[in-house]
């Protein structure tokens, strides 16, 4: 056993893993849209993302989903490229393109040929500010929304009570509406929403362009300017966001479905983020999260799954990568037989057992370690790279703080895993939900 | 140790700085072969292999016999029980997995490469020595159990289930992978330890390699995860087969707000020399993003679905063309008419000259792109040894579907299409849709 953990210890001490995780040169454009480009030689294709800095955590009240339709929207065409024209375009040089949207961005990207880049270059640029919309277009993608939230939401009784335990844990702060939008409001989204918004947030200086893959700064910069270095800048408003106000009960939710399979199990907390509450906890954080929850080998898994028992499955969250406050969430799916109750209890020991006792040293080490490798598989993907960078500058993130990721990782303590464990595991911050299979009549 | 370069293919996709990558015939000393890409750029190797013969050949009763003995390996093998064998993995980062599917089982290898050869002994063990001790066995049949109860609440799990066990009624394909609730409950340990004894053996294996690993480590690797396994194989056969097609429209019904439809008739084998020209077709009528007619004319002019698409799904003995749409309820019969007028469209007018020439673009110029991690370059070199597509298949790829012609094209739309004999699968609560038959539950 020694000799293995020694290897593991060389393994990826040799990892090139350390200062420059991604390697990424970044720069901004005249008209103040940073550009990032990831070099990645290993296939001759290049990702392009346009990420805005705006997403459903800003839509405005009674507009829930907007951001997100919007989204959807952008793909409607502009007088230079009528509807159809971008996907078809793409797609005609062997190219894919998709977009998604957060609480706190919203990202286009397209993957392409590296001699095609220009291409997917002057279609983005071209629908940040041209886009045309009116209601024959829009109100069947309105459909489209209601459907995809049917078949993402609706249909499942499991994210239909996500739902509701997000609305449950966020008293005050918009992250309590889902990215989607509440089904009411998504039915009143018209034309002119959308355009508002556009016209509001979809600018070069709200935009952040990231650009991976067989090419180098050098190429992109002139590229860059020539297809987005027009578009002038303009005034943004100020991204308004009520705060989080202090808790002082615990929320439990339990929704009974005839449409449940079996009991479900989940505790979402609010923890600090990279930008929000006690920041400097967001990487003990994360530690904490696979130690307790992350894999086969985690606290959680082996003691409620392999020693006693009591679950089919059991994990942890957290992703701090949110401009507000984060998550730090557990969940677990009770054995037959056993009751979510003490399903609970059990994971109520372990979690008082870490606040009690802390980590040790060996599994904070494991866990660390783990995590660094995962940091090394990132690197063989073309498409990892730059949805982490651009997730990261999006919410304001630096990118030095993103390519040092496994140093500051490494760097972690376990008195600050058990400072931050006991500072987000309070009950009253806590919001539980339970799923229970109702018998069909 | 004999190591011959298969045809020195110029791997464009996978250019180094070094220059142009070639896919290597490995022949290790103990006689196993394994085709691999060597790439330095990483201190990553990815492995994937599989083995012939997957569910199809579990027996009557024991529906899922397969994947339950795959999801085993991992639980326990050698002098480890299943804590210390996951504990050991992830502390080496290594992502070890099995999988089965209708016509194959096999599984996957991810190592940095100062771990690689730990991470060999450990995936040896899991092939060679698995334990399948009880208390394993019970927590694994739990899962299953669970996952087939979750399944059988899920819409489109249920229409899938619903469509191929109409279309394959006395045929195994017509058995879902995982079994049902029942049959998984029957397997017993010695089911399971001889499914391992018989069906984990070097003939017929493939292996794909992709990262930072030499020819000559790569052939030791080999010999040291299979070599231990036995000689031989020989799987009983699996019969040949066609879906029914009756045309019809079979209900479940659900108390769901979206109804989840399956669809599809027989379509070609991989080996049909019509495949390329089929793949172009389905490209044209369901193709993925906005390209294909019936996403057009579903989600684009009337928004009655998210997505809706088709693809040709080749089993070894059989060849099915499979869609599948999620409209609500009030709006599906439309979904379907729709669907089976355009299906009626293609087949009477094939694709046009533009629309052909779109889809090998993209068809054409998109696959590289998707190789974009080692892992799916090294499921690549298994699908295209299990395909028999000839080592020179990634050079040739661009021509074959190149030389496919509208007329081919139209003959084939012709000849594959038949909206009167597409059925379809419908779980969920639709309004004004008649069905051929209302069927019960299809059980999982």
């Amino acid at each position: 056993m020694l000799v293995a953990v020694a290897c593991v210890a060389l393994a990826l001490l040799a990892a090139p893993a350390s200062a420059q995780r991604f390697g990424a040169e970044s720069f901004t454009l005249g008209n103040g849209m940073q550009v990032v480009v990831v070099p990645n030689h290993r296939v001759p294709a290049v990702v392009q993302m346009v990420w805005y800095k705006i997403g459903a955590a800003d839509d405005p009240l009674g507009k829930s989903g907007i951001a997100h339709f919007l989204e959807h929207l952008m793909f409607k065409g502009t007088a230079a490229n009528p509807p159809g024209a971008f996907t078809s375009s793409i797609a005609r040089n062997g190219g894919r393109d998709n977009a998604f949207t957060t609480q706190d961005y919203t990202a286009y990207h397209e993957t392409i040929a590296r001699d095609r880049l220009d291409l997917v270059m002057r279609l983005e640029a071209d629908r940040m500010t041209g886009l045309v919309l009116d209601d024959k277009v829009v109100l069947p993608e309105r459909d489209v929304v209601l459907e995809e939230r049917r078949m993402r939401i609706d249909n499942e009784p499991a994210s239909l009570l996500a739902e509701q335990l997000r609305a449950t844990l966020f008293l005050h702060h918009p992250y309590r509406n889902p990215t989607i939008g509440w089904v009411n409001e998504i039915r009143l989204l018209g034309t002119e929403d959308a355009l508002a918004s556009y016209r509001k947030w979809y600018a070069p200086n709200n935009a952040i362009l990231v650009i991976a893959g067989d090419v180098d700064s050098a190429e992109v910069g002139p590229l860059a300017e020539r297809y987005f270095g027009p578009i002038p800048p303009q005034s943004l408003p100020a991204r308004v966001r009520v705060e989080e106000p202090p808790h002082y009960a615990a929320a439990r939710l339990e929704m009974k479905s005839a449409r449940a399979a079996q009991p479900q199990w989940n505790r979402s907390y609010l923890a600090p983020s990279y930008r929000a509450g006690e920041a400097a906890q967001a990487y003990p954080l994360q530690v904490l999260a696979e130690i307790l929850g992350g894999g086969a080998g985690s606290r959680l898994y082996m003691t409620l799954v392999l020693d006693r028992g009591l679950a089919l499955s059991a994990g942890a969250h957290y992703s701090p990568s949110t401009i507000d406050l984060a998550i730090f969430g557990l969940n677990a799916t009770p054995k037959p037989g056993v009751s979510v109750a003490d399903l609970e209890a059990a994971i109520d020991g372990e979690l008082r057992r870490l606040v009690r006792d802390g980590v040790d040293p060996d599994e904070l080490r494991r866990a660390k370690e783990r995590m660094q490798a995962a940091s090394v598989y990132a690197r063989d993907s073309l498409s990892g790279p730059p949805n982490i960078i651009g997730a990261a500058l999006s919410i304001g993130q630096r990118l030095d703080e993103v390519e040092a990721w496994p140093d500051r990782i490494g760097a972690v303590t376990a008195p600050e895993v058990d400072n931050a464990a006991r500072s987000i595991l309070v009950e009253r911050n806590s919001a539980t939900g339970v799923l229970l299979p109702e018998p069909t009549s | 140790m004999h190591k011959s370069v298969g045809l020195a293919l110029l791997l464009l996709l996978w250019a180094s700085g070094a220059g142009a990558m070639t896919i290597e015939r490995v022949t290790s000393p103990g006689g196993i072969e394994a085709w691999l890409i060597e790439d330095h750029t990483l201190p990553v190797v990815s492995i994937r292999f599989a083995f012939p013969g997957g569910a199809a050949l579990d027996p009557p009763g024991k529906g899922g016999l397969a994947a339950m003995t795959m999801s085993l390996l991992d639980e326990g093998a050698g002098p480890y029980d299943t804590a210390a064998f996951k504990t050991r993995l992830e502390d080496l980062a290594v992502d070890v997995r099995f999988t089965a599917g209708r016509d194959e089982i096999g599984g996957s290898l991810r190592s940095l490469k100062a771990n690689l050869s730990e991470a060999a002994g450990l995936l040896r063990a899991a092939l060679t020595s698995p334990r399948f001790e009880p208390a394993a066995i019970e927590r694994v049949r739990g899962e299953f159990v669970a996952s087939l109860s979750q399944q059988a609440h899920s819409p489109h799990a249920l229409s899938d289930r619903l469509w191929m066990r109409d279309a394959f009624e006395d045929h195994p394909y017509g058995e879902n992978v995982n079994g049902t609730q029942t049959s998984v409950s029957a397997i017993t340990r010695e089911d399971l330890v001889g499914f391992a004894g018989q069906r984990l053996r070097r003939a017929g294996l493939v292996i794909g390699a992709v990262g930072d690993v030499n020819a000559d480590d790569l052939a030791a690797l080999i010999d040291q995860v299979f070599g231990g396994l036995p000689a031989g194989g020989g799987e009983p056969p699996v019969a040949e087969t066609k879906p029914a097609e009756n045309g019809g429209v079979l209900i479940t019904r659900r108390p769901v707000p979206q109804s989840a439809v399956t669809f599809g008739q027989i379509g070609p084998k991989r080996d049909d020399p019509d495949w390329y020209a089929a793949r172009l077709v389905n490209d044209v009528l369901g193709g993925g993003g906005f390209r294909g007619r019936l996403m057009q004319e579903i989600r684009v002019k009337r928004g009655l679905a998210y997505g809706v698409s088709t693809d040709l799904v080749s089993f070894r003995h059989a060849g099915v063309i499979l869609g599948s749409v999620a409209t609500e309820n009030a709006r599906v019969a439309q979904s379907i008419a729709l669907i089976r007028a355009e299906w009626r469209r293609m087949r009477d007018e094939g694709p046009s000259e533009a629309e052909l020439d779109l889809a090998k673009d993209f068809l054409v110029g998109s696959f590289p792109l998707t190789l974009d991690t080692s892992a799916r370059v090294a499921s690549a070199l298994v699908e295209i040894q299990l395909e028999n597509l000839g080592i020179d298949y990634l050079d040739r790829r661009a021509a074959l579907f190149g030389a496919v012609t509208l007329d081919q094209a139209k003959r084939v739309a012709h000849t594959l299409l038949d909206p009167d004999r597409l059925s379809f699968a419908v779980v969920g609560d639709p309004a004004d849709l008649t069905p051929t038959r209302i069927v019960p539950d299809p059980g999982l």
